[in-house]
């Protein structure tokens, strides 16, 4: 001790070295080592999940193809007034012709077309036209020629569409993805009939919040007997929900069509014993009822499961502790169990509705047009349409409604309050 | 210990080099993409095996993702790993995967095979040609079947397109394809718009609030199938009286399945189905993919399908070739859409106008739905 404890010096280790330095080094090791055996899973994140998702938000911006297609006319076009009322110049339709007759050759010509056909309705088949015509068209005089093959070459929409559109940037996405649109007069809802997407968000909000209660009220009576019940017969029980949870999303969903459709099961059944009309039969599927109650079942592991692993961590002696200073059993379980298995509902409920809010297969089954979610329009974009810019859009504000709702959720009940298990 | 370790190591290791090199087999396996099911047996028999007799050296895999063929080719090629060698698409497909450059394009003249009597297939297959990436292998067509035996309809039946309509005269749900193609356009010609004037109307948007409010009156009749087996199955089911599909699925409803459905054929919608092969192949996988598909369209072949499933063949040379169903034994030229007796009354599905307008009408089609 006395020769580490130097009366004014710094304090050293047993080979010398200054102590604090000593600790720091062995520290660093520690974490340097720590560190290695992190980073294969964290490499892993990177560039199974965060570059994807950098990916995905950054189309939702991109206009790359448009102003790399035409880099000409996107120039020419930045002189033209869209407000003067009129086409632009012969310049302007030069520029055009340099533009198409190189895209024509790499074939980009209609890859440019799809993309504004996304905004304005008409431009894929006119630059297609004029993909095929361009060969036979001759030097100067190029607006008159181009006039000629098609008259909407001379129609302003077709030239504000290529204006709004000619940076390498665009909000058009976005805007479409609220229902919005950039037009001359600034941005604008679109006309009452073409509005989707806010309806279609709040929908999917609406019914994934029915869907988390339902699994709460269903789920918490089935995890309080599990955990409740001995080892033995809890276990035994426990294979009734994990079954389920093992068996294909696709079978358990056409199990429920064959359970719910009008000629099926529950109806039938309902008809033999005189409880409805053979003409009357109940429509429970088609519809968001049908959505509800398959979605239901397919997550309620989801929600029994922390439920089940909190209420076991729940001592029941708390329960003895409370009957035995007079509490009833309802105020017993009420202000004593209860409040314990919260950090469970928790966990199950942000579970529960993370997952139904990003659900597609089973709504798209069951769901008919009214139990639909905003990710079976998202599967659209991104395997029908190919419209991804707008598929992308949708994806980041179906992600930015969950990290608000997270953040919400953790000023209402904080996120240390969840618990699996 | 250590040997048994390094065994397990190596072993690992080959396996592991075996599946990051699926390019080692590229020499004999060619994969192509189609429909699954019924469809993709009768390519296997008609095309398939009488190709791998013919080159035994080559081995076909078939892989079932047509549906999602227009996404995939284009994550592919953004991967710049196309790993399909021929892929099953329908006409509109094969235009938006052309003018999106994913496609090859194809000269008929120089890649594919004359019809018997010496014909040019750029006139053997005439209009079918409707894209340059294009090669046309069947015409089918969309139409209604409806059950036979439905008490609420007495002894009246449907006659044409219209009944659909007509939830008076005959009661009951109907299935229609969720999406805007095929469903305006019959519900423009009900509403009394001439068969001609059907896309200059629909091009309008008063055009296409008319076909949604004739739409709307049947709105709580309709259930919507995505998929082409949900109708047949709904039928022989009976939880609908009526619906669209394809008419190939109605006939192995109606014949093989010997259920009490028939067929609508009233304004059935005809379409295209044929092959495109990937753009950016390596020379050697595009001359084998040029060399099965020439085989595989000639006309003889083209006739072969038709004798596992009641789809027409696209050139006119195979038409007087096409004989009985392999299985069942019935005369199959009256079972196909382009029969003259089934096709009095016909559209032809407008790829330019909806190629240009799907967008738009979907977007509104779905705000429809969803209100």
């Amino acid at each position: 001790m006395s020769d580490l404890q130097t009366a004014d010096g710094p304090l050293l280790a047993a080979d010398g070295t200054s102590l604090k330095a000593s600790i720091s080094r062995a520290l660093r090791r520690q974490k340097i080592r720590a560190l290695l055996l992190v980073a294969p899973l964290f490499l892993f994140i990177c560039i199974t999940f965060l570059a994807p998702i950098a990916d995905m938000l950054f189309r939702s911006v991109e206009n790359n193809i448009v102003p790399e297609t035409l880099p000409q006319t996107t120039q020419a076009i930045q002189a033209w007034d869209p407000k003067s009322g009129e086409a632009p110049g012969e310049a302007v339709y030069a520029a055009l012709y340099a533009d198409l007759k190189v895209a024509v050759k790499a074939r980009n010509h209609t890859k440019v077309a799809s993309r504004l056909n996304y905004e304005t309705p008409g431009i894929a088949s006119l630059f297609r036209k004029s993909g095929r015509r361009i060969k036979k068209m001759k030097d100067g005089n190029y607006k008159e020629q181009f006039l000629k093959m098609d008259k909407n070459w001379g129609k302003l929409f077709v030239w504000e569409t290529i204006h709004r559109f000619s940076g390498p940037y665009t909000s058009g996405y976005f805007l479409s993805s609220v229902d919005a649109e950039k037009t001359s007069e600034g941005v604008l809802l679109k006309p009452e009939d073409e509005r989707l997407y806010l309806y279609l968000l709040w929908r999917t909000m609406l019914l994934s919040v029915v869907i988390t209660i339902t699994c709460v009220l269903l789920g918490y009576p089935i995890a309080y007997i599990l955990a409740d019940l001995p080892l033995r017969t809890s276990n035994l029980l426990m294979i009734l929900v994990l079954l389920p949870f093992w068996t294909s999303l696709l079978v358990r969903t056409s199990s429920w069509i064959v359970l719910l459709q009008e000629q099926g099961v529950i109806n039938d059944f309902l008809v033999m014993l005189g409880i409805i009309d053979d003409q009357s039969r109940l429509t429970l599927m088609y519809n968001e009822t049908g959505t509800v109650i398959a979605m239901t079942h397919i997550l309620l592991p989801f929600m029994i499961l922390p439920l089940f692993s909190v209420m076991k961590t729940v001592s029941p002696s708390y329960m003895r502790a409370a009957k035995s200073l007079g509490a009833s059993d309802w105020t017993a379980f009420w202000r004593v169990y209860f409040p314990n298995t919260i950090p469970g509902i928790g966990a199950g409920g942000v579970l529960v509705f993370i997952l139904a809010i990003g659900y597609y297969i089973t709504p798209e089954l069951v769901g008919g047009t009214s139990g639909i979610f905003i990710s079976n329009r998202i599967a659209y974009h991104i395997s029908s349409s190919l419209n991804w810019g707008l598929g992308a859009a949708l994806g980041v504000m179906l992600l930015g409604v969950v990290l608000v709702m997270y953040f919400i959720y953790d000023k209402i009940v904080g996120i240390d309050n969840v618990k699996l298990g | 210990m250590i040997t048994k370790l390094k065994y397990a190591i190596a072993a690992g290791t080959f396996a592991i080099a075996a599946a990051l090199a699926p390019h080692a087999a590229e020499a004999d396996t060619m994969t192509i993409v189609s429909w699954g099911g019924a469809y993709s047996k009768s390519q296997l028999r008609a095309y398939h095996e009488p190709y791998m007799k013919k080159n035994p050296g080559v081995k076909i895999i078939n892989d079932e993702s047509s549906a999602e063929a227009v996404a995939k080719l284009r994550a592919m090629a953004e991967a710049k790993n196309t790993t399909w060698d021929v892929v099953d698409v329908v006409a509109a497909d094969a235009i938006r995967l052309c003018d999106e450059g994913l496609a090859m394009t194809i000269d008929p003249d120089k890649h594919l095979a004359k019809a018997p009597d010496g014909t040019p297939a750029s006139k053997d297959f005439g209009d079918l040609l409707v894209s340059e990436c294009f090669i046309p292998q069947i015409v089918y067509s969309t139409t209604f079947g409806y059950r036979t035996n439905v008490k609420e309809w007495g002894s009246k039946e449907p006659k044409d397109v219209c009944a659909v309509f007509d939830t008076k005269n005959f009661p009951g749900k109907r299935s229609l394809e969720k999406r805007p193609v095929n469903n305006l356009e019959w519900a423009l010609l009900c509403d009394g718009v001439a068969p001609n004037k059907v896309y200059n109307v629909l091009g309008t948007p008063a055009g296409i609030d008319q076909a949604l409010k004739k739409l709307a009156t049947i709105k709580d009749h309709i259930i919507w199938w995505s998929a082409g087996a949900e109708t047949p199955q709904r039928l022989a089911d009976g939880q609908i009286v009526m619906g669209s599909t394809y008419n190939g699925r109605l006939f192995s409803v109606i014949e093989e399945q010997k259920q009490p459905v028939k067929m609508l054929w009233d304004w059935q919608v005809f379409d295209l189905d044929g092959w495109i092969i990937p753009a950016g192949l390596s020379d050697a996988r595009k001359k084998r993919a040029l060399d099965y598909v020439k085989f595989a369209t000639d006309t003889q072949r083209l006739a072969d399908q038709a004798k596992y499933i009641s789809y027409g063949p696209a050139r006119k040379s195979s038409a007087p070739l096409v004989g009985k169903h392999a299985d069942l034994g019935i005369d199959m030229a009256p079972h196909m859409p382009t029969d003259p007796k089934n096709a009095k009354t016909t559209l032809l599905y407008n790829y330019e106008f909806w190629a240009d307008n799907r967008d738009d009408i979907d977007a509104k089609f779905q705000a429809w739905l969803t209100k």
